[in-house]
């Protein structure tokens, strides 16, 4: 048995390679910074697509679920590094199933215990994170072969190239379409038609396309700004 | 003429040349002068043309096919207003007022819709497209007088910048610029669009006041809350009804489609099974009527068919949408499919749902997106067709 835990931790540290690095070197702040930018799981991997259209009409819905996901995403994939030598590899997608799952099934029920309201309003996506692809892709990708250190890193930086995009995309889509920001109301009562004003809320920017479109926008923008991300 | 040719050439041309202060700006400067003179460039290799005509000539009749319905349009504006408020005055009168609330909109649609055409030539570096020509001309016939002048531009912005623009601009477009503002309008901001507030401008002035019994619905507005309307079928011919600017009236936009075909730059094939399949629906519905929901439905659906084809908008979206050379169907058999397939759908959507009366938007910008694959059939039936032909002349040689 001995002899088993001394090939494991040897292993470990073959994978691994960097037992003696700062806790926030160069590398490990990239697993920070990339997912922000050059690698954003949304507007450059295109993953986890659905949530980003649905649930991005209210900042607060928006922010609650970047926040469920911030969670489940770093404990998953902590959980999944710690595990990772001794998930059997054909069994490792139901493995990594089950800790999302617990995680997400926690998240669900502190929401429904402390933000009813949020809760309803998410409804189904907060059960629907366990599908997120952002989540299993980081999983499978990084956490199976990285140190819990850097697994946890890299899931606190993905989460939050996943929440900038929320965040982003519904700030546009509240201000321009309903008029207030996090619920308050930003623009002046005066200035609507109906109180003799000019202004009109856009209707558009509450349905769904225009999440799509205002994504794509972002995607132009940072392509345009970041040339190394057009493919020929 | 030849002393401003000169002037052009020798005074303002080298300022925009390669090396010279404004080169920026080249692409600006070209837009302008090969719309006012000849193009001074001639092609390179062997051309293999029979007409010298060009994408500005092409834009420049579908604009003169569109002058009757946009003069028409703006008297038709005043007419309504001074019904409205029962006032009798001459046709003068009609004409400027309409002329006053229709020209600003017309101004602000080219103002703003070539402003960032221009924009991203320069920026892309290369010429000006004129393919905002006749976008620009069609997107103030196709909105309420009433909309205001800032929500036009807006759409006219989401047009050409999500509908063109992205798409690598004039030609690449897979919608048709003009519906896809009119569409953005629509969804954007439904009470300007929509309902009997919209279409007949009612500002009244110290003393004047709107008539008793004023309805300011369309026809198809009407039959779909009602189902009656109090326009009679030639009223609505000639265009005397509530309606987008543009779009009322079906006399003028024939002539329209007369001098499309007859040209030879709308299709008539697409105007032809578009009509088709708008009276085929409109069968369908006449003889299906007694099986109605309800009583409302009932009545639409029992509206003779040909009627269905002259009101809203659905001969101009027929005769100058749907004919959109990017966006329809580039085969000639698949334009019979694409034009019946638009009439067809846009009666559907009309009578069933009351919610978008102007069902030839959306089945136009529906069959936009069906148009490859339309063709993609057509070429593929096409090509079995001639491995058929072969296989039979091989196994019998």
């Amino acid at each position: 048995m001995a002899e088993v835990l001394d090939k494991e931790s040897s292993k470990e540290e073959l994978i691994d390679k960097v037992p003696k690095e700062p806790l926030f070197s160069k590398k490990n702040r990239k697993l920070l910074s990339d997912p922000m930018n050059d690698d954003n799981p949304i507007t450059v991997q295109v993953l986890g697509i659905c949530s980003a259209l649905a649930i991005t009409v209210k900042l607060y819905p928006a922010l609650v679920m970047s926040i469920s996901v911030l969670f489940v995403m770093a404990a998953g994939n902590v959980i999944v590094s710690i595990l990772r030598n001794f998930i059997p590899n054909r069994i490792r997608i139901i493995v990594q199933l089950v800790v999302v799952a617990s995680l997400v099934a926690l998240v669900d029920q502190v929401l429904k215990a402390f933000a009813y309201d949020v809760s309803k309003e998410l409804s189904v996506f907060v059960g629907l994170i366990i599908t997120n692809c952002i989540i299993m892709g980081r999983l499978e990708a990084f956490a199976l072969g990285n140190g819990v250190w850097r697994s946890f890193l890299d899931g606190i930086g993905n989460a939050f190239g996943y929440a900038w995009i929320l965040l982003a995309v519904s700030f546009f889509r509240e201000l321009l379409g309903s008029g207030t920001l996090f619920g308050y109301q930003v623009i002046p009562d005066a200035w609507y038609i109906a109180n003799g004003g000019f202004y009109s809320n856009n209707g558009f920017m509450l349905l769904p396309p225009m999440a799509l479109i205002t994504v794509g926008i972002i995607i132009w923008v940072q392509r345009s700004r970041n040339t190394k991300l057009i493919e020929e | 003429m030849k002393a401003l040719h000169d002037f052009v050439e020798g005074k303002i041309k080298p300022n925009f040349e390669e090396g010279a202060k404004l080169h920026k700006l080249w692409p600006v400067y070209d837009g302008l002068y090969t719309f006012l003179f000849v193009p001074g460039h001639t092609a390179h290799s062997g051309a293999h043309v029979r007409d010298g005509i060009d994408l500005k000539r092409t834009m420049n009749t579908v604009i003169t096919a569109l002058i009757p319905c946009l003069l028409f349009g703006m008297w038709n504006v005043g007419y309504h207003h001074y019904n409205a408020l029962g006032m009798d005055v001459t046709f003068f009168d009609q004409f400027l007022f309409g002329a006053i609330k229709v020209l600003p909109m017309v101004i602000v649609s080219y103002g703003v819709g070539l402003g960032i055409e221009f924009f991203f030539c320069v920026i892309k570096g290369h010429q000006i497209e004129e393919g905002y020509l006749v976008t620009g001309m069609l997107i103030p016939l196709i909105m309420p007088v009433d909309l205001p002048l800032w929500m036009l531009a807006l759409s006219v912005v989401f047009a050409v910048v999500i509908g063109k623009e992205v798409f690598g601009g004039t030609g690449m477009n897979i919608f048709n610029p003009a519906l896809l503002a009119r569409a953005f309008a629509f969804f954007a901001y439904p009470t300007w669009m929509s309902g009997d507030k919209v279409w007949i401008n009612t500002d009244v002035a110290e003393g004047q006041a709107v008539v008793d019994g004023f309805s300011g619905a369309t026809i198809l507005g009407d039959l779909a809350t009602t189902g009656a309307t109090s326009y009679s079928a030639f009223e609505a011919f000639l265009g005397l009804i509530p309606g987008s600017v543009g779009e009322t009236s079906t006399l003028l936009i024939l002539a329209g489609a007369g001098l499309l075909i007859f040209t030879g730059i709308g299709s008539w094939k697409i105007m032809l099974s578009g009509v088709l399949g708008g009276a085929t629906m409109g069968i369908i519905f006449n003889l299906v009527a007694p099986y109605a929901l309800s009583p409302e439905q009932q009545a639409f659906m029992a509206v003779p068919f040909w009627q269905q084809l002259i009101f809203g908008g659905f001969a101009f979206g027929i005769v100058f949408m749907a004919t959109d050379p990017v966006s329809g169907s580039q085969t000639e058999k698949g334009k019979w499919f694409y034009g019946f397939l638009i009439g067809f759908l846009a009666i559907m959507i009309r009578v069933f749902n009351p919610a978008y009366p102007e069902g030839i938007m959306l089945a136009i910008l529906f069959m936009n997106t069906m148009a490859p694959l339309i063709d993609h059939y057509v070429v593929e039936a096409n090509i079995k067709k001639r491995q058929k032909r072969l296989a039979l002349k091989t196994a019998g040689a």
